[in-house]
């Protein structure tokens, strides 16, 4: 199953045993359309262009009975929708002394590499993460983009569930190719489709993938750097350097006890990470492992800079296989 | 008039013919990503922009190329950045939706209603350091549900900016329908806030000249800002390669892939009742059979050939400026293919 039609699928097989659940957003009588012939125009409705209006009310709507997925164009628009979440759905929680969660979900495609420009490639999970009181979701691959939606429908917290643009067919479709057929992108095939259970069932928060035993290098990542990173690992084995991966899944709950351990036995930390460096998931668990007590060094691939339009600067900034292998090398040569 | 409609005519008929060069190479797949157009807006822009001088401030949304072709940035550059060269306007950084110009004082945004905000700050710093000196801020009609659009409004109409909002209005929120996602009309909104509120003909510009230069000089004179409205058609729809323009122009290719998922889902056991389900199937084909049968596909709806057929009385000058103007674009094109 492709990657986005994954995360519906969930969110069809949830929606037929939970008639509370419901989808706003701008263009989603036509961009959830399979969604709204099936579960009618009433659970499937399209807004104006206020993304702050609707996301606000969205988390209301969660507040008194109802469990929303606001859907965001991509994470970019977000700024415009930032009161609603920073300041209420992540606060609700413990301003209400615990009790009143806002079960909101806010989906929104992520993620840069096909050329439409710094102000709609951002990640911007980092961002998101550093507000205590909402989870943070970035799955890397459909099965998971299933499972941890359906947990997501299960949270009784506010969620915000990102979806890189890479993975989706149907976003690199509307977004980047426009039906071209000669535009060629990096696309993890492991990504975009991918065998899916027959009944979803949910994924675990916190529960990061570990791909193989790493003895030199850790290397931790989320979203489309999972597969850089997988990519990179069988470069770096074939020159004798063994490095695991581990994809977190979610930066909130952040499992820091599957990273620590890795990092234990490699000695070795490397972050991917599509986000911007400063102050973000690459320092945030650089503390993670350094408060634990465990010795290790330290590199990291980010993105450093607003994120170019042309595609060669687009290239320069974003890490690649290429970048993650050099700096793995220089690691591991420390 | 000032500006003669074989002025305006060509102004249009230059961002038009360089617009659809940008097509050929976007779909060359030598431009990456969205590319949003300004064909079909042009009597707008050129009633506007062909009446901006050295001062005054432009705010652009995501459809910049036209209104920056009109105010005379260098359209080589430009088309280089949409090309993501280092020579381009903005050292292809940028790309077609973050287009800049310091020495223009013009600045767009990708954000829908950005351009209210950004228009304002011109205004407050025109009434501060440049008398007599406006901003401009063009955004499309679903752009006023926006927030800030509407806050910035407010602003102008408090501090009685310099400033003129320019709605663009083709009724299409990318694939929804504007009027069904607004309360109240577009008149009603601009007077609610107390700003002067003026319809304009966006499909001629000859009236739209007019009808824009009386306005720009009122603001000029200092009463404060002022709204103009006018509708327009997108010739290419929201944006190159708009899915529902596609299905039009190509149904055989097109309709199969979003048919049988439909039909697929919506034949799947669990979800609504019937008739909800069938609300549904009515909701989604009724959009679909409203762009088979929309504006754009009328070819009244083009301002460019609306004022061509003004000029037609003198087919040989008529003829001498579309020759000059091709040419004009030929050169530009043979320029950037010499430095890709």
């Amino acid at each position: 199953m492709h990657y986005t039609e994954a995360v519906d699928s969930a969110i069809a097989q949830k929606m037929v045993e939970d008639n509370t659940i419901i989808l706003l957003g701008e263009d989603l009588p036509l961009l959830r359309r399979n969604l709204l012939v099936r579960f009618g125009p009433e659970r499937i409705i399209g807004t104006p262009i206020s993304e702050n209006a609707f996301t606000g009310a969205g988390v209301s709507a969660a507040m008194s009975g109802l469990r929303p997925i606001v859907e965001l164009y991509m994470v970019d628009f977000v700024s415009v929708a930032m009161d609603p979440i920073l300041n209420h759905a992540a606060k609700l929680e413990t301003f209400s002394g615990g009790k009143w969660p806002a079960p909101i979900i806010i989906r929104m495609p992520c993620g840069g590499g096909y050329g439409d420009g710094g102000q709609h490639e951002q990640s911007l999970w980092g961002w998101l993460a550093h507000i205590p009181g909402i989870d943070v979701v970035v799955p890397s691959t459909p099965a998971d983009a299933g499972g941890l939606m359906l947990q997501a429908l299960q949270q009784e917290r506010p969620v915000v569930f990102l979806e890189h643009k890479l993975f989706s067919r149907s976003w690199i479709e509307f977004l980047g190719s426009g039906g071209r057929k000669n535009m060629k992108y990096d696309i993890p095939a492991d990504g975009s489709y991918g065998n899916v259970p027959e009944i979803w069932e949910p994924v675990p928060f916190g529960k990061a993938a570990v791909h193989g035993k790493g003895e030199d290098i850790t290397i931790v990542s989320v979203g489309v750097g999972v597969h850089r990173a997988i990519r990179a690992r069988e470069i770096l084995k074939g020159e004798g350097i063994s490095a695991s991966v581990i994809d977190l899944r979610t930066l909130n709950p952040l499992d820091k006890e599957s990273v620590r351990r890795s990092v234990k036995v490699s000695g070795r930390l490397l972050v991917v990470d599509e986000d911007y460096e400063g102050f973000g998931l690459s320092g945030e668990l650089s503390a993670v492992v350094a408060e634990s007590g465990i010795p290790f060094k330290f590199a990291r691939v980010c993105t450093r800079t607003s994120i170019p339009y042309s595609t060669k600067g687009e290239k320069e900034v974003l890490p690649d296989v290429d970048t993650i292998c050099s700096e793995a090398r220089k690691l591991y040569s420390l | 008039m000032e500006k003669d409609l074989w002025f305006l005519y060509s102004l249009m008929l230059k961002s038009r013919l360089y617009e659809e060069m940008v097509t050929r190479l976007w779909k060359e797949g030598l431009i990456s990503g969205e590319m949003h157009l300004g064909t079909g807006e042009e009597a707008i822009n050129a009633g506007v922009v062909s009446q901006l001088t050295e001062g005054d401030s432009i705010a652009l949304d995501h459809r910049g190329t036209s209104p920056m072709l009109m105010r005379g940035i260098d359209p080589v550059s430009l088309l280089l950045e949409f090309l993501g060269h280092p020579d381009g306007i903005c050292r292809g950084l940028g790309g077609h939706m973050h287009l800049y110009s310091k020495e223009h004082l013009i600045a767009s945004s990708g954000i829908v209603g950005a351009s209210g905000p950004a228009a304002a700050g011109f205004a407050l710093s025109a009434k501060h350091l440049r008398p007599e000196k406006i901003s401009v801020a063009f955004f499309g009609e679903g752009s006023l549900n926006q927030g800030m659009l509407m806050e910035s409004m407010n602003l102008a109409a408090a501090w009685k900016l310099p400033l003129l909002f320019v709605c663009k209005d083709d009724n299409w929120s990318i694939t929804t329908e504007s009027d069904k996602m607004r309360g109240g009309s577009v008149k009603e909104r601009a007077e609610g806030f107390g700003i002067p509120y003026i319809k304009g003909n966006g499909l001629d510009v000859e009236e739209f000249y007019e009808t824009s230069s009386k306005v720009i000089n009122s603001i000029r004179k200092g009463n404060g800002p002022q709204f103009l409205h006018a509708e327009c058609v997108h010739l290419e729809g929201h944006f190159l390669g708009y899915q529902l323009i596609r299905m039009i122009r190509k149904p055989f290719r097109e309709l199969p892939r979003v048919i049988y998922p439909l039909l697929n889902s919506f034949l799947k056991p669990g979800g609504a009742n019937f008739i909800k389900k069938l609300k549904g199937i009515k909701t989604v084909s009724l959009s679909m059979l409203k762009t088979l049968t929309d504006a754009r596909k009328d070819p009244t709806n083009d301002p460019l050939q609306i004022t061509r057929k003004k000029l037609k009385s003198d087919p040989l000058k008529l003829k001498e400026l579309e020759n000059s103007v091709e040419k004009e674009i030929k050169q530009i094109f043979d320029s950037v293919k010499a430095v890709i």
